[in-house]
Protein backbone atom coordinates (compact mmCIF):
# COMPACT_ATOMS: atom_id res chain seq x y z
CA UNK A 1 0.00 0.00 0.00
CA UNK A 2 1.85 2.89 -1.32
CA UNK A 3 1.48 6.14 1.90
CA UNK A 4 0.47 9.67 1.24
CA UNK A 5 2.63 11.43 -1.39
CA UNK A 6 4.50 14.60 -0.34
CA UNK A 7 3.42 18.09 -1.28
CA UNK A 8 6.19 20.18 -1.80
CA UNK A 9 4.85 23.25 -2.81
CA UNK A 10 2.57 22.79 -0.03
CA UNK A 11 4.36 22.54 2.21
CA UNK A 12 6.12 25.56 1.55
CA UNK A 13 3.38 28.06 2.00
CA UNK A 14 2.59 26.10 4.93
CA UNK A 15 6.00 26.61 6.61
CA UNK A 16 6.29 30.34 5.48
CA UNK A 17 2.76 31.02 7.55
CA UNK A 18 3.65 28.78 10.38
CA UNK A 19 6.73 31.22 10.55
CA UNK A 20 4.66 34.28 10.42
CA UNK A 21 2.72 32.93 13.26
CA UNK A 22 5.78 31.89 15.38
CA UNK A 23 7.27 35.44 15.05
CA UNK A 24 3.81 36.91 15.71
CA UNK A 25 3.63 35.15 18.36
CA UNK A 26 6.64 35.76 20.38
CA UNK A 27 6.37 39.98 19.55
CA UNK A 28 2.43 39.39 21.53
CA UNK A 29 5.06 39.85 24.56
CA UNK A 30 5.34 43.43 23.47
CA UNK A 31 1.41 44.09 22.36
CA UNK A 32 -0.58 45.96 24.67
CA UNK A 33 2.55 45.92 27.12
CA UNK A 34 2.14 44.87 30.74
CA UNK A 35 3.93 42.97 33.79
CA UNK A 36 3.97 39.55 32.25
CA UNK A 37 5.93 38.43 35.64
CA UNK A 38 2.00 38.70 37.40
CA UNK A 39 -0.64 36.02 36.68
CA UNK A 40 -3.31 38.54 35.88
CA UNK A 41 -1.36 39.95 32.96
CA UNK A 42 0.27 36.57 31.63
CA UNK A 43 -2.96 34.33 32.48
CA UNK A 44 -5.61 36.84 31.42
CA UNK A 45 -4.00 39.43 29.06
CA UNK A 46 -4.62 41.91 32.28
CA UNK A 47 -7.90 42.08 31.42
CA UNK A 48 -7.84 44.66 28.62
CA UNK A 49 -9.53 42.86 25.36
CA UNK A 50 -11.84 44.94 23.58
CA UNK A 51 -15.07 43.81 21.12
CA UNK A 52 -12.89 43.34 18.03
CA UNK A 53 -9.78 41.14 19.91
CA UNK A 54 -12.85 39.35 22.18
CA UNK A 55 -14.03 37.96 19.23
CA UNK A 56 -10.88 36.61 18.05
CA UNK A 57 -9.84 35.33 20.96
CA UNK A 58 -13.01 33.63 21.66
CA UNK A 59 -13.54 32.62 18.07
CA UNK A 60 -10.32 30.82 17.77
CA UNK A 61 -10.64 29.86 21.34
CA UNK A 62 -14.30 28.06 20.79
CA UNK A 63 -13.83 26.30 17.17
CA UNK A 64 -10.97 24.70 17.17
CA UNK A 65 -9.02 22.81 14.49
CA UNK A 66 -10.24 19.94 15.97
CA UNK A 67 -13.96 21.19 15.39
CA UNK A 68 -13.21 21.57 11.86
CA UNK A 69 -11.66 18.38 11.00
CA UNK A 70 -13.99 16.22 13.19
CA UNK A 71 -17.81 18.07 12.53
CA UNK A 72 -17.47 17.50 9.14
CA UNK A 73 -15.71 14.11 9.37
CA UNK A 74 -18.84 13.06 11.27
CA UNK A 75 -21.03 14.73 8.83
CA UNK A 76 -18.90 12.51 6.24
CA UNK A 77 -19.18 9.30 8.05
CA UNK A 78 -22.80 9.44 9.63
CA UNK A 79 -24.36 12.28 7.88
CA UNK A 80 -26.95 14.40 9.43
CA UNK A 81 -26.47 13.77 12.88
CA UNK A 82 -22.98 15.98 12.42
CA UNK A 83 -24.75 18.53 12.16
CA UNK A 84 -25.62 18.91 15.79
CA UNK A 85 -23.01 20.97 16.00
CA UNK A 86 -25.11 23.97 14.00
CA UNK A 87 -28.12 23.94 16.72
CA UNK A 88 -25.25 23.43 19.19
CA UNK A 89 -23.50 27.02 18.81
CA UNK A 90 -27.11 28.49 18.52
CA UNK A 91 -28.20 27.61 21.73
CA UNK A 92 -24.52 29.15 23.14
CA UNK A 93 -24.94 32.45 22.65
CA UNK A 94 -28.19 33.53 24.23
CA UNK A 95 -26.92 31.54 27.23
CA UNK A 96 -23.49 33.38 27.06
CA UNK A 97 -25.51 36.64 26.72
CA UNK A 98 -27.07 35.60 30.42
CA UNK A 99 -24.20 34.43 32.24
CA UNK A 100 -20.98 35.98 30.94
CA UNK A 101 -21.85 39.55 31.60
CA UNK A 102 -22.59 38.73 35.38
CA UNK A 103 -19.82 36.39 35.80
CA UNK A 104 -17.35 38.63 34.29
CA UNK A 105 -17.87 41.78 36.68
CA UNK A 106 -18.21 39.48 39.75
CA UNK A 107 -14.89 38.35 39.43
CA UNK A 108 -12.84 41.62 38.34
CA UNK A 109 -14.94 42.98 41.40
CA UNK A 110 -12.97 40.53 43.73
CA UNK A 111 -10.29 39.58 41.03
CA UNK A 112 -11.18 36.21 40.32
CA UNK A 113 -8.82 34.63 37.42
CA UNK A 114 -10.86 31.03 37.68
CA UNK A 115 -13.80 29.85 38.03
CA UNK A 116 -12.87 27.91 41.36
CA UNK A 117 -11.91 30.84 42.66
CA UNK A 118 -15.17 32.17 42.31
CA UNK A 119 -16.47 28.87 43.77
CA UNK A 120 -14.78 29.37 46.69
CA UNK A 121 -15.59 32.82 47.41
CA UNK A 122 -19.12 32.53 46.71
CA UNK A 123 -19.64 29.54 48.49
CA UNK A 124 -17.04 29.68 51.56
CA UNK A 125 -16.09 26.17 50.53
CA UNK A 126 -12.36 24.84 49.48
CA UNK A 127 -13.50 21.30 48.76
CA UNK A 128 -16.20 22.87 46.36
CA UNK A 129 -13.43 25.15 44.82
CA UNK A 130 -11.06 21.96 44.56
CA UNK A 131 -13.68 19.77 42.60
CA UNK A 132 -14.52 22.25 40.03
CA UNK A 133 -10.51 22.93 40.27
CA UNK A 134 -9.92 18.82 39.16
CA UNK A 135 -12.55 18.67 37.00
CA UNK A 136 -11.86 21.52 34.61
CA UNK A 137 -7.88 20.25 34.68
CA UNK A 138 -9.23 17.10 33.80
CA UNK A 139 -11.73 17.82 31.30
CA UNK A 140 -9.03 20.09 29.70
CA UNK A 141 -6.19 17.68 29.30
CA UNK A 142 -7.49 15.43 26.19
CA UNK A 143 -8.90 18.35 24.88
CA UNK A 144 -5.25 19.69 24.43
CA UNK A 145 -4.18 16.11 23.06
CA UNK A 146 -7.19 16.65 20.24
CA UNK A 147 -5.12 20.01 18.99
CA UNK A 148 -1.98 17.97 18.77
CA UNK A 149 -4.23 15.19 16.99
CA UNK A 150 -5.82 17.85 14.62
CA UNK A 151 -2.26 18.68 13.50
CA UNK A 152 -0.93 15.11 13.32
CA UNK A 153 -3.67 14.69 10.09
CA UNK A 154 -2.65 17.69 8.43
CA UNK A 155 1.03 17.06 8.65
CA UNK A 156 0.03 13.98 7.42
CA UNK A 157 -2.02 14.86 4.51
CA UNK A 158 1.49 17.19 3.92
CA UNK A 159 2.91 14.07 3.37
CA UNK A 160 5.54 14.79 6.37
CA UNK A 161 4.82 10.91 7.83
CA UNK A 162 8.13 9.16 7.70
CA UNK A 163 9.01 6.36 9.48
CA UNK A 164 10.50 5.40 12.88
CA UNK A 165 11.39 8.31 15.08
CA UNK A 166 11.56 10.90 12.06
CA UNK A 167 7.27 9.94 12.25
CA UNK A 168 6.64 12.50 15.45
CA UNK A 169 9.46 15.12 14.45
CA UNK A 170 6.99 17.92 12.81
CA UNK A 171 4.53 17.52 15.45
CA UNK A 172 7.25 17.75 17.93
CA UNK A 173 8.54 21.26 16.17
CA UNK A 174 4.81 22.58 15.98
CA UNK A 175 4.90 21.73 19.72
CA UNK A 176 8.31 23.44 20.77
CA UNK A 177 6.73 26.83 18.66
CA UNK A 178 3.74 26.47 20.81
CA UNK A 179 4.94 26.15 24.19
CA UNK A 180 7.76 28.42 23.98
CA UNK A 181 5.25 31.52 22.86
CA UNK A 182 2.89 30.67 25.18
CA UNK A 183 5.34 30.98 27.61
CA UNK A 184 7.19 33.72 26.90
CA UNK A 185 3.85 35.96 25.94
CA UNK A 186 1.10 34.13 28.27
CA UNK A 187 -2.80 34.99 26.21
CA UNK A 188 -1.02 38.00 24.21
CA UNK A 189 0.60 35.19 22.15
CA UNK A 190 -2.59 33.43 21.26
CA UNK A 191 -4.82 36.61 20.94
CA UNK A 192 -2.33 37.80 18.21
CA UNK A 193 -2.12 34.75 16.63
CA UNK A 194 -5.86 34.10 16.40
CA UNK A 195 -6.10 37.12 13.84
CA UNK A 196 -4.32 35.12 11.53
CA UNK A 197 -6.04 32.09 11.88
CA UNK A 198 -9.40 33.48 11.83
CA UNK A 199 -7.83 35.29 7.98
CA UNK A 200 -7.24 31.89 6.55
CA UNK A 201 -10.24 29.92 7.83
CA UNK A 202 -12.77 32.34 6.58
CA UNK A 203 -10.63 32.54 3.34
CA UNK A 204 -10.45 28.64 3.14
CA UNK A 205 -13.69 28.10 4.16
CA UNK A 206 -15.33 30.53 1.41
CA UNK A 207 -13.51 29.47 -1.13
CA UNK A 208 -14.26 25.96 -0.61
CA UNK A 209 -17.98 27.01 -0.47
CA UNK A 210 -17.97 28.30 -3.90
CA UNK A 211 -15.16 26.47 -5.75
CA UNK A 212 -16.22 22.78 -4.82
CA UNK A 213 -19.54 23.36 -5.24
CA UNK A 214 -18.78 24.76 -8.42
CA UNK A 215 -16.08 21.99 -9.66
CA UNK A 216 -19.34 19.18 -8.62
CA UNK A 217 -22.03 20.88 -10.83
CA UNK A 218 -23.70 22.78 -7.59
CA UNK A 219 -25.09 22.22 -4.49
CA UNK A 220 -28.04 20.28 -5.74
CA UNK A 221 -25.43 17.69 -6.90
CA UNK A 222 -23.84 17.13 -3.92
CA UNK A 223 -26.43 16.36 -1.85
CA UNK A 224 -27.98 14.68 -4.43
CA UNK A 225 -24.53 12.12 -3.82
CA UNK A 226 -25.59 11.58 0.09
CA UNK A 227 -27.32 8.42 0.45
CA UNK A 228 -30.91 9.52 1.72
CA UNK A 229 -30.93 7.84 4.62
CA UNK A 230 -27.89 10.31 5.47
CA UNK A 231 -29.41 13.17 4.70
CA UNK A 232 -32.19 13.63 7.71
CA UNK A 233 -32.35 11.95 11.31
CA UNK A 234 -34.64 8.48 11.15
CA UNK A 235 -37.98 9.29 12.14
CA UNK A 236 -38.10 7.77 15.65
CA UNK A 237 -40.91 4.79 16.09
CA UNK A 238 -43.20 5.02 18.86
CA UNK A 239 -41.73 3.57 21.85
CA UNK A 240 -38.62 5.88 21.09
CA UNK A 241 -37.10 9.61 21.01
CA UNK A 242 -34.50 7.62 18.68
CA UNK A 243 -32.27 10.07 16.96
CA UNK A 244 -33.84 13.00 17.84
CA UNK A 245 -33.64 12.78 21.63
CA UNK A 246 -29.69 11.99 20.89
CA UNK A 247 -29.89 15.12 18.27
CA UNK A 248 -31.36 17.45 20.14
CA UNK A 249 -29.67 16.59 23.42
CA UNK A 250 -25.80 16.59 22.04
CA UNK A 251 -26.55 20.05 21.09
CA UNK A 252 -27.97 21.65 24.67
CA UNK A 253 -25.48 19.44 26.59
CA UNK A 254 -22.50 20.14 23.92
CA UNK A 255 -23.83 24.60 24.39
CA UNK A 256 -24.28 24.08 28.31
CA UNK A 257 -20.25 22.13 28.75
CA UNK A 258 -18.66 25.17 25.99
CA UNK A 259 -18.58 27.70 28.45
CA UNK A 260 -17.39 25.77 31.75
CA UNK A 261 -14.68 24.49 29.98
CA UNK A 262 -11.58 26.15 31.75
CA UNK A 263 -10.33 27.92 28.55
CA UNK A 264 -13.71 29.52 27.39
CA UNK A 265 -13.95 30.90 30.96
CA UNK A 266 -9.85 32.30 30.48
CA UNK A 267 -10.96 33.98 27.23
CA UNK A 268 -14.18 35.45 28.48
CA UNK A 269 -12.75 36.74 31.36
CA UNK A 270 -9.79 38.46 29.46
CA UNK A 271 -12.59 41.18 27.84
CA UNK A 272 -11.88 44.32 28.82
CA UNK A 273 -16.03 44.85 30.17
CA UNK A 274 -19.11 43.08 30.47
CA UNK A 275 -20.36 44.89 26.98
CA UNK A 276 -17.78 43.44 25.39
CA UNK A 277 -18.77 39.99 25.98
CA UNK A 278 -22.70 40.93 24.92
CA UNK A 279 -21.41 42.43 21.83
CA UNK A 280 -19.98 39.38 21.40
CA UNK A 281 -22.54 37.22 21.80
CA UNK A 282 -24.34 38.83 18.98
CA UNK A 283 -21.30 38.73 16.49
CA UNK A 284 -19.09 35.19 17.51
CA UNK A 285 -22.53 33.19 15.85
CA UNK A 286 -20.54 34.79 12.23
CA UNK A 287 -18.14 31.68 13.01
CA UNK A 288 -21.37 29.16 13.60
CA UNK A 289 -22.38 30.40 10.38
CA UNK A 290 -18.90 29.23 9.02
CA UNK A 291 -18.72 26.07 10.77
CA UNK A 292 -22.36 25.14 9.79
CA UNK A 293 -20.65 25.57 6.11
CA UNK A 294 -17.79 23.40 7.01
CA UNK A 295 -19.98 20.93 8.22
CA UNK A 296 -20.81 20.63 4.59
CA UNK A 297 -17.25 19.37 3.60
CA UNK A 298 -18.43 16.10 4.79
CA UNK A 299 -21.23 16.01 2.30
CA UNK A 300 -18.71 17.29 -0.56
CA UNK A 301 -16.31 14.94 0.59
CA UNK A 302 -18.80 11.97 -0.13
CA UNK A 303 -19.81 13.82 -3.49
CA UNK A 304 -15.89 13.48 -4.36
CA UNK A 305 -15.87 10.26 -3.44
CA UNK A 306 -12.29 10.93 -1.72
CA UNK A 307 -13.34 7.49 0.85
CA UNK A 308 -12.58 5.30 -2.61
CA UNK A 309 -8.98 7.15 -3.49
CA UNK A 310 -6.63 5.43 -3.97
CA UNK A 311 -4.23 7.82 -3.26
CA UNK A 312 -5.49 8.65 0.24
CA UNK A 313 -6.05 4.90 1.57
CA UNK A 314 -3.32 5.51 3.38
CA UNK A 315 -4.52 8.37 5.48
CA UNK A 316 -8.15 6.89 5.93
CA UNK A 317 -6.48 3.83 7.62
CA UNK A 318 -4.50 6.00 10.13
CA UNK A 319 -6.97 8.84 10.57
CA UNK A 320 -10.51 6.84 9.95
CA UNK A 321 -12.93 10.02 8.96
CA UNK A 322 -10.87 12.25 10.01
CA UNK A 323 -8.89 12.28 6.88
CA UNK A 324 -11.68 13.21 4.99
CA UNK A 325 -11.35 17.06 4.85
CA UNK A 326 -7.62 16.63 4.10
CA UNK A 327 -8.28 14.31 1.65
CA UNK A 328 -11.08 17.13 -0.08
CA UNK A 329 -8.90 19.93 -0.17
CA UNK A 330 -5.77 17.58 -1.80
CA UNK A 331 -8.51 16.98 -4.16
CA UNK A 332 -9.84 20.31 -4.72
CA UNK A 333 -7.19 23.09 -4.20
CA UNK A 334 -3.94 23.63 -6.39
CA UNK A 335 -1.02 22.96 -4.24
CA UNK A 336 -0.41 26.43 -2.83
CA UNK A 337 -3.88 26.45 -1.48
CA UNK A 338 -3.51 23.43 -0.08
CA UNK A 339 -0.33 24.65 1.91
CA UNK A 340 -3.02 27.79 2.92
CA UNK A 341 -5.68 25.53 4.36
CA UNK A 342 -3.87 23.02 6.16
CA UNK A 343 -1.82 26.12 7.88
CA UNK A 344 -5.56 27.38 8.69
CA UNK A 345 -6.06 23.97 10.46
CA UNK A 346 -2.44 23.66 12.18
CA UNK A 347 -2.48 27.26 13.05
CA UNK A 348 -6.32 26.66 14.53
CA UNK A 349 -4.74 24.27 16.34
CA UNK A 350 -2.35 26.63 18.01
CA UNK A 351 -4.84 28.60 19.51
CA UNK A 352 -6.85 26.73 21.55
CA UNK A 353 -3.73 24.27 22.53
CA UNK A 354 -2.21 27.78 24.31
CA UNK A 355 -5.09 28.94 25.93
CA UNK A 356 -6.02 25.48 27.03
CA UNK A 357 -2.78 25.37 28.65
CA UNK A 358 -2.96 28.54 29.89
CA UNK A 359 -6.71 28.30 31.77
CA UNK A 360 -5.30 24.86 33.15
CA UNK A 361 -1.96 27.02 34.68
CA UNK A 362 -4.21 29.67 35.87
CA UNK A 363 -6.28 26.79 37.75
CA UNK A 364 -3.43 25.12 38.88
CA UNK A 365 -1.41 28.12 40.36
CA UNK A 366 -4.32 29.76 41.88
CA UNK A 367 -6.50 26.51 43.09
CA UNK A 368 -4.41 24.62 44.23
CA UNK A 369 -0.43 26.08 44.43
CA UNK A 370 -2.42 29.14 46.15
CA UNK A 371 -4.35 27.32 48.30
CA UNK A 372 -3.03 24.12 49.52
CA UNK A 373 1.14 24.42 48.53
CA UNK A 374 1.77 28.46 49.36
CA UNK A 375 -0.92 30.46 50.52
CA UNK A 376 1.61 33.60 50.54
CA UNK A 377 2.79 33.76 46.95
CA UNK A 378 3.98 36.49 45.67
CA UNK A 379 2.77 37.62 41.81
CA UNK A 380 6.37 36.78 40.72
CA UNK A 381 6.05 33.32 41.85
CA UNK A 382 2.40 32.55 41.38
CA UNK A 383 3.12 34.01 37.39
CA UNK A 384 6.70 31.38 36.98
CA UNK A 385 4.28 28.65 38.31
CA UNK A 386 2.20 29.38 36.00
CA UNK A 387 4.63 29.25 33.35
CA UNK A 388 5.63 25.96 34.48
CA UNK A 389 2.48 24.06 34.48
CA UNK A 390 1.33 25.44 30.94
CA UNK A 391 4.71 23.55 30.16
CA UNK A 392 4.03 20.36 31.57
CA UNK A 393 0.33 20.48 30.48
CA UNK A 394 1.29 20.29 27.00
CA UNK A 395 3.99 17.99 27.19
CA UNK A 396 1.39 15.58 29.21
CA UNK A 397 -0.89 15.99 25.89
CA UNK A 398 2.05 15.46 23.57
CA UNK A 399 3.36 12.24 25.30
CA UNK A 400 -0.51 11.03 25.63
CA UNK A 401 -0.93 11.28 22.07
CA UNK A 402 2.52 9.62 20.84
CA UNK A 403 2.13 6.82 23.55
CA UNK A 404 -1.56 6.16 23.11
CA UNK A 405 -3.47 5.55 19.99
CA UNK A 406 -6.05 8.42 18.68
CA UNK A 407 -8.72 6.50 19.64
CA UNK A 408 -8.07 7.41 23.05
CA UNK A 409 -7.94 10.68 22.95
CA UNK A 410 -11.19 10.87 21.53
CA UNK A 411 -13.01 8.67 24.08
CA UNK A 412 -11.32 11.11 27.19
CA UNK A 413 -12.74 13.96 25.68
CA UNK A 414 -15.98 12.59 25.30
CA UNK A 415 -15.37 12.13 29.14
CA UNK A 416 -14.11 15.43 29.47
CA UNK A 417 -17.61 16.79 28.23
CA UNK A 418 -19.74 14.47 30.69
CA UNK A 419 -17.06 15.72 33.29
CA UNK A 420 -17.05 19.31 33.15
CA UNK A 421 -20.86 19.88 32.83
CA UNK A 422 -21.18 19.12 36.35
CA UNK A 423 -19.49 22.07 37.89
CA UNK A 424 -22.74 23.90 36.05
CA UNK A 425 -24.71 23.70 39.22
CA UNK A 426 -21.61 25.61 41.48
CA UNK A 427 -20.48 28.20 38.52
CA UNK A 428 -24.01 29.01 36.83
CA UNK A 429 -26.68 28.93 39.72
CA UNK A 430 -23.86 30.50 41.78
CA UNK A 431 -24.79 33.25 40.17
CA UNK A 432 -28.18 33.11 41.42
CA UNK A 433 -30.26 34.61 44.29
CA UNK A 434 -30.60 30.74 44.92
CA UNK A 435 -29.00 29.98 48.70
CA UNK A 436 -27.63 26.39 46.85
CA UNK A 437 -25.63 24.76 49.91
CA UNK A 438 -21.72 23.70 49.46
CA UNK A 439 -22.01 20.35 51.16
CA UNK A 440 -25.12 19.27 48.40
CA UNK A 441 -23.48 20.88 45.37
CA UNK A 442 -20.24 18.94 45.86
CA UNK A 443 -22.45 16.09 46.80
CA UNK A 444 -24.82 16.58 43.91
CA UNK A 445 -21.02 16.95 41.82
CA UNK A 446 -20.28 13.22 42.46
CA UNK A 447 -23.40 11.95 41.37
CA UNK A 448 -23.48 13.66 37.99
CA UNK A 449 -19.81 12.23 37.62
CA UNK A 450 -20.70 8.88 38.50
CA UNK A 451 -23.48 8.92 37.08
CA UNK A 452 -22.41 10.14 33.49
CA UNK A 453 -18.97 8.15 33.77
CA UNK A 454 -21.24 5.28 34.22
CA UNK A 455 -23.66 5.52 31.18
CA UNK A 456 -20.58 6.04 29.08
CA UNK A 457 -18.86 3.17 30.83
CA UNK A 458 -21.86 0.81 29.21
CA UNK A 459 -21.32 1.77 25.99
CA UNK A 460 -17.65 1.32 26.00
CA UNK A 461 -16.84 4.80 25.66
CA UNK A 462 -17.76 4.48 22.28
CA UNK A 463 -20.53 7.04 22.50
CA UNK A 464 -21.96 9.40 24.74
CA UNK A 465 -25.60 8.47 23.50
CA UNK A 466 -27.54 6.31 26.79
CA UNK A 467 -30.35 5.04 26.11
CA UNK A 468 -32.57 5.71 28.93
CA UNK A 469 -35.39 3.19 29.68
CA UNK A 470 -38.51 4.53 31.42
CA UNK A 471 -40.94 1.70 31.22
CA UNK A 472 -41.35 0.57 27.46
CA UNK A 473 -40.39 3.99 26.27
CA UNK A 474 -36.74 4.49 25.52
CA UNK A 475 -34.87 7.85 25.13
CA UNK A 476 -31.90 8.15 24.21
CA UNK A 477 -29.65 11.08 25.32
CA UNK A 478 -26.21 13.42 25.82
CA UNK A 479 -25.16 11.09 29.02
CA UNK A 480 -23.74 14.83 30.29
CA UNK A 481 -27.15 15.78 30.46
CA UNK A 482 -28.34 12.86 32.08
CA UNK A 483 -25.70 12.80 34.63
CA UNK A 484 -26.99 16.76 35.19
CA UNK A 485 -29.76 16.00 35.77
CA UNK A 486 -28.91 13.88 38.66
CA UNK A 487 -26.57 16.22 40.17
CA UNK A 488 -29.15 19.20 39.84
CA UNK A 489 -31.71 17.24 41.33
CA UNK A 490 -29.33 16.19 44.32
CA UNK A 491 -28.13 19.81 44.72
CA UNK A 492 -31.05 21.03 45.01
CA UNK A 493 -33.39 18.97 47.30
CA UNK A 494 -30.28 18.58 49.43
CA UNK A 495 -29.90 22.75 49.62
CA UNK A 496 -33.80 22.71 50.15
CA UNK A 497 -33.26 20.36 53.72
CA UNK A 498 -30.72 21.95 54.71
CA UNK A 499 -31.70 25.05 54.91
CA UNK A 500 -35.02 24.04 56.31
CA UNK A 501 -32.93 23.31 59.56
CA UNK A 502 -30.98 26.41 59.45
CA UNK A 503 -31.28 29.08 61.99
CA UNK A 504 -32.13 32.83 61.03
CA UNK A 505 -28.55 33.74 62.26
CA UNK A 506 -26.42 31.09 59.85
CA UNK A 507 -28.90 31.80 57.37
CA UNK A 508 -27.90 36.21 57.46
CA UNK A 509 -24.13 34.60 57.19
CA UNK A 510 -24.47 33.24 53.80
CA UNK A 511 -21.50 34.28 51.95
CA UNK A 512 -24.44 35.31 49.20
CA UNK A 513 -24.44 38.14 50.91
CA UNK A 514 -20.92 39.13 50.36
CA UNK A 515 -22.15 39.30 46.61
CA UNK A 516 -25.24 41.67 46.73
CA UNK A 517 -27.54 38.75 46.03
CA UNK B 1 -9.16 52.91 29.76
CA UNK B 2 -12.52 51.34 31.42
CA UNK B 3 -15.42 50.22 29.49
CA UNK B 4 -19.23 49.87 30.47
CA UNK B 5 -20.50 47.16 32.86
CA UNK B 6 -23.28 44.68 31.62
CA UNK B 7 -26.50 45.95 31.31
CA UNK B 8 -29.22 45.29 33.88
CA UNK B 9 -31.14 42.19 33.14
CA UNK B 10 -34.95 43.22 32.00
CA UNK B 11 -37.86 40.96 30.78
CA UNK B 12 -36.56 41.60 27.16
CA UNK B 13 -34.33 38.34 27.36
CA UNK B 14 -37.76 36.27 27.39
CA UNK B 15 -36.71 35.99 23.76
CA UNK B 16 -33.79 34.75 23.85
CA UNK B 17 -35.52 31.31 24.30
CA UNK B 18 -36.95 31.64 20.84
CA UNK B 19 -33.47 30.47 19.02
CA UNK B 20 -32.86 27.72 21.35
CA UNK B 21 -36.85 26.43 21.05
CA UNK B 22 -36.62 26.59 17.76
CA UNK B 23 -33.68 24.77 16.90
CA UNK B 24 -33.76 21.67 19.65
CA UNK B 25 -37.87 21.12 18.17
CA UNK B 26 -36.09 18.04 16.04
CA UNK B 27 -39.21 17.59 14.42
CA UNK B 28 -40.31 20.61 12.93
CA UNK B 29 -36.93 20.63 10.86
CA UNK B 30 -36.21 16.90 10.03
CA UNK B 31 -37.29 16.65 6.27
CA UNK B 32 -35.54 17.58 2.79
CA UNK B 33 -38.18 19.56 1.19
CA UNK B 34 -38.83 22.25 0.13
CA UNK B 35 -34.82 23.26 -0.98
CA UNK B 36 -32.88 26.20 -0.85
CA UNK B 37 -30.54 26.37 -3.54
CA UNK B 38 -29.58 23.20 -3.60
CA UNK B 39 -30.16 23.04 0.36
CA UNK B 40 -32.56 19.99 2.12
CA UNK B 41 -34.64 22.34 4.51
CA UNK B 42 -33.25 20.42 7.45
CA UNK B 43 -29.63 22.05 6.34
CA UNK B 44 -30.97 25.67 5.65
CA UNK B 45 -33.73 26.13 8.04
CA UNK B 46 -30.88 25.56 10.77
CA UNK B 47 -28.32 27.33 9.42
CA UNK B 48 -31.00 30.17 8.64
CA UNK B 49 -31.14 29.86 13.11
CA UNK B 50 -27.97 30.96 13.27
CA UNK B 51 -28.33 34.82 12.10
CA UNK B 52 -31.86 35.09 13.18
CA UNK B 53 -30.13 34.21 16.84
CA UNK B 54 -27.81 37.10 16.34
CA UNK B 55 -30.35 39.30 15.40
CA UNK B 56 -32.95 38.51 18.47
CA UNK B 57 -29.68 38.70 20.64
CA UNK B 58 -28.82 42.30 19.09
CA UNK B 59 -32.42 43.55 19.75
CA UNK B 60 -32.11 42.35 23.55
CA UNK B 61 -28.95 44.37 23.90
CA UNK B 62 -30.13 47.20 22.31
CA UNK B 63 -33.33 47.26 24.59
CA UNK B 64 -31.42 47.27 27.61
CA UNK B 65 -28.61 49.51 26.66
CA UNK B 66 -31.23 52.03 26.07
CA UNK B 67 -32.85 51.25 29.57
CA UNK B 68 -29.57 51.26 31.12
CA UNK B 69 -27.94 54.13 29.62
CA UNK B 70 -24.69 53.72 27.65
CA UNK B 71 -22.26 55.23 30.16
CA UNK B 72 -23.10 52.79 33.38
CA UNK B 73 -19.84 52.17 35.46
CA UNK B 74 -18.13 48.83 36.15
CA UNK B 75 -19.76 47.26 38.59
Amino acid sequence: MSELALQPVAIVVFLALFLLVTVMGFMGARWRRGDLDTLHEWGLGGRRFGTVVSWFLLGGDLYTAYTFVAVPALVFSAGAIGFFAVPYTVIVYPLFYMVFPRLWRICKQHGYLTAPEFVRGRFDSRALSLAVAVTGILATMPYIALQLVGMQVVIAALGLSGSGIMADVPLFVAFLVLAAFTYTSGLRAPAIIAMVKDVLIYATVIVAVVVIPMQLGGWAHIFAAVPAAKLTLPVPTAHTLGSYGAYATLALGSALALFLYPHSMTAALSASGGRVLQRNAMLLPAYSFILGLLAMLGFMALAYGVGHAPQFAAGFRHYGPNFAVPALILSAFPSWFVGVAFAAIAIGALVPASIMSIATANIFTRDIYKTYLKPNATDAQESSMAKLVSLLVKLGALIFILALPATAAIEFQLLGGIWIIQTLPSVFLGLSRWRLRPGALLLGWACGMVVGTAMAASTHFKTAIFPLHLGAFTAPGYAALYGLIVNLAVAIVLSAILNAFRSAEAAARDPAARFGF
Amino acid sequence: MKSPGPTRATAWRVLLAVPVIAVLWVPSFDRTGPALWGFPFFYWYQLLWVPLSSAIIGLVFLFERRRSGPSEDEG
